[in-house]
């Protein structure tokens, strides 16, 4: 889509589970993107600016899967939408 | 087709009994429990915590059994995943399909077991007397589940 809705800012809602919540410290936040490039990858790419857990948890080989409104996503192009419900979920180890 | 999540344990035979309910198409049963050893990693655990996703959860082991009624010829099938701290003999995990006949009963059966391993939310919390630890993901999991591809994903 080009420009006319690169103005508009997209705000998430970030769940963090299992490992990810203990070491961000926090179960989940909102989280605004502006600039227009509204995708898991932006997402991601904006919490590793924070450094410390987050750069660590998130450096690139970890492995992380990402939930957008309760389904996975199959790679980080996908696009997230205003009001989303956006998991970082870690391997999952259940069973 | 049934999924459960919940914390209290579950047992078996009714469950069991519930899933066949009087059908007389059933001719295979085929079930598989998981339960908490005692010992992983060469470390001894005391107790096991399962968190998971709710809203997620129940979604994600409904697409998961629903691929199974697609890839298998299954009558029914359920799945009960306990959540919160257990211990060391516990239940933790019922499958249970039926179907006309075994093989497909038992194909559907480990296939639901090897993706519920690598696509459902949960995550399990050791207590060992060096402290709590997050289980990691085994490489073998997903071994087990890349078994059942092809067919390639359509969606």
């Amino acid at each position: 889509m080009p420009d006319s809705r690169s103005s508009a800012d997209v705000t998430v809602h970030l769940v963090y589970l299992a490992r990810l919540r203990e070491a961000f410290g926090r179960a989940g936040e909102a989280l605004t993107l502006s600039g227009g490039d509204a995708t898991v990858a932006a997402v991601i790419a904006l919490l590793r600016t924070r450094g410390g857990a987050y750069a660590a948890e998130l450096a690139a080989g970890r492995a992380v899967r990402i939930a957008v409104n309760h389904t996975l996503v199959g790679g980080v192009d996908s696009a997230v939408r205003d009001g989303d419900e956006v998991a970082l979920l870690p391997p999952v180890t259940g069973g | 087709m049934t999924v459960r999540v919940q914390t209290a344990d579950f047992d078996a035979g009714r469950e069991i009994a519930a899933l066949r309910d009087g059908d007389a198409r059933v001719g295979a049963v085929a079930a598989f429990i998981g339960t908490v050893r005692d010992v992983n990693d060469a470390a001894h655990v005391s107790t096991l915590t399962l968190e998971h996703y709710p809203g997620m959860t129940e979604k994600a082991l409904e697409a998961i059994v629903a691929e199974a009624t697609t890839r298998f010829d299954i009558l029914d099938a359920l799945v009960i995943h306990r959540v919160g701290t257990l211990a060391p003999t516990d239940q933790i995990v019922l499958v249970a399909v039926t179907g006309g006949h075994r093989g497909e009963a038992f194909d559907a059966c480990r296939f639901l077991m090897d993706y519920l391993k690598t696509r459902a939310p949960f995550w399990k919390k050791e207590t060992t007397p060096e402290g709590a630890r997050w289980v990691d993901a085994r490489a073998s999991d997903d071994e087990a589940a890349a078994r059942w591809e092809p067919p390639a994903a359509t969606r």
